[in-house]
């Protein structure tokens, strides 16, 4: 870790290992389950090709998430030229991929954010990022990056806790026989 | 994640959790994929693979030129994956197919099908007299030995006698470059980059055959 040990720049095999898993999640949080894997692909592709020409003291999950931040920009581009908005995707869509797994309603949450609030929540939380990187990134000050990442967190929780509350009334009545509601 | 790990952070993670579903299944098909692209837009400089083998675990490392380093166990991968990033280029992945047909000889040679290998081979890692070593190694035939200072005289100088050991103890293709096959004038095995128990199976196995 020292200065010393900088001097040979580690194998990007070693890159892969130490930050795959960040950078899925984050391109996950951001694209949805579906289009995080094309955005993880461009991500480390362009990474490895640029990966010489890395200064070596600099920050390499920094660095990558501004790669993954850029991709998915692209990736979002290209789902509204194909007229298939993030915002209202068909239900279970964000299932898909996830045989057995009961987490569509995080996933439903993320992908009903509005992307800054996705990205400042991606950015922030999964891949430890000051707001003031998070700023560059995005345009704007540190004050609306973080407001923007604690808005998304707000929406989240309570997009996970309202369902449930609201569904409780509609299934109760549903189950009940027709004649004994009245 | 280190930055900050504050009772609301760590509650956020958790919240976030379901993004790891299949997470590693996931990961695993993106890396073999990576692998691929990087192979076929040519910004793979160093691809490497590990093989299992009766000498134990082999690293294969390859460049566009051809099979470029087979490393022993003893050597430590991970820190001759280090040298290879720094001599030839950081850009390494672990992209097997690259290696497909090293991998496949070298399995015939310890099953005892296979007496020479063909393939290309980058000669990047070495230079002047240690070069001029390495050449003349596949000519000492499958099952046959020479001295060092057999080889010395092969290669040019015969007094370099000493040389002849540096060459065969840092020869970056072992068992390609069969520097086991070279040993002392008095019948003695002399050392081995992988051990002298794998200098010992390799001449048994070719004995063998």
């Amino acid at each position: 870790m020292g200065k010393r040990q900088a001097v040979s720049k580690k194998p990007f095999e070693l890159v892969v290992d130490e930050q795959g898993a960040t950078v899925l999640r984050v391109c996950r949080a951001v694209l949805g389950v579906h289009d995080a894997d094309d955005a993880w692909s461009d991500t480390f592709l362009a990474a490895l090709q640029a990966y010489p020409d890395l200064p070596q003291e600099a920050n390499v999950q920094a660095w990558l998430v501004t790669i993954a931040h850029r991709k998915c920009i692209d990736h979002l581009r290209a789902g509204s030229r194909r007229a298939l908005p993030m915002d209202s995707p068909p239900e279970h869509a964000s299932n898909l991929g996830l045989p057995g797994e009961d987490h569509t309603e995080l996933l439903d949450a993320v992908t009903h954010l509005p992307p800054k609030q996705r990205q400042a929540v991606a950015y922030h939380y999964l891949a430890g990022l000051p707001y003031k990187d998070i700023a560059v990134m995005l345009g704007g000050t540190p004050e609306a990056a973080r407001r923007a990442g604690a808005d998304g967190v707000k929406a989240l929780r309570s997009a996970l806790a309202g369902p449930s509350a609201l569904v409780d009334g509609p299934e109760l009545a549903h189950s009940l026989p027709k004649g004994e509601i009245r | 994640m280190t930055l900050e790990s504050s009772p609301d952070h760590v509650d956020v993670l958790s919240l976030l959790e379901p993004l790891d579903a299949g997470l590693e299944p996931a990961l695993a098909s993106l890396r073999a994929r990576l692998a691929r692209d990087a192979q076929l837009t040519h910004t793979l400089d160093v691809a490497y693979r590990v093989v299992d083998s009766p000498v134990g675990k082999l690293l294969l490392a390859a460049t566009d030129r051809g099979i470029v380093r087979v490393a022993f166990e003893v050597e430590n991968h991970a820190e001759v994956l280090q040298r290879l990033s720094q001599t030839i280029s950081p850009r390494i992945l672990e992209a097997p197919a690259r290696l497909d047909d090293a991998a496949r000889q070298l399995e015939e040679y310890f099953g005892g099908t296979r007496t020479e290998f063909d393939l290309i081979v980058d000669f990047r890692l070495t230079r002047g007299f240690r070069l001029s070593v390495l050449q003349h190694l596949p000519r000492i035939a499958y099952g046959r030995t020479e001295s060092y200072a057999e080889v010395a005289l092969a290669a040019g100088s015969p007094h370099a006698v000493r040389a002849v050991g540096t060459a065969c103890a840092t020869n970056p293709l072992p068992v390609i470059l069969p520097c086991h096959r070279v040993v002392k004038s008095d019948g003695s095995f002399g050392g081995y980059l992988g051990g002298p128990e794998a200098k010992l199976a390799l001449l048994t196995l070719e004995a063998a055959a």
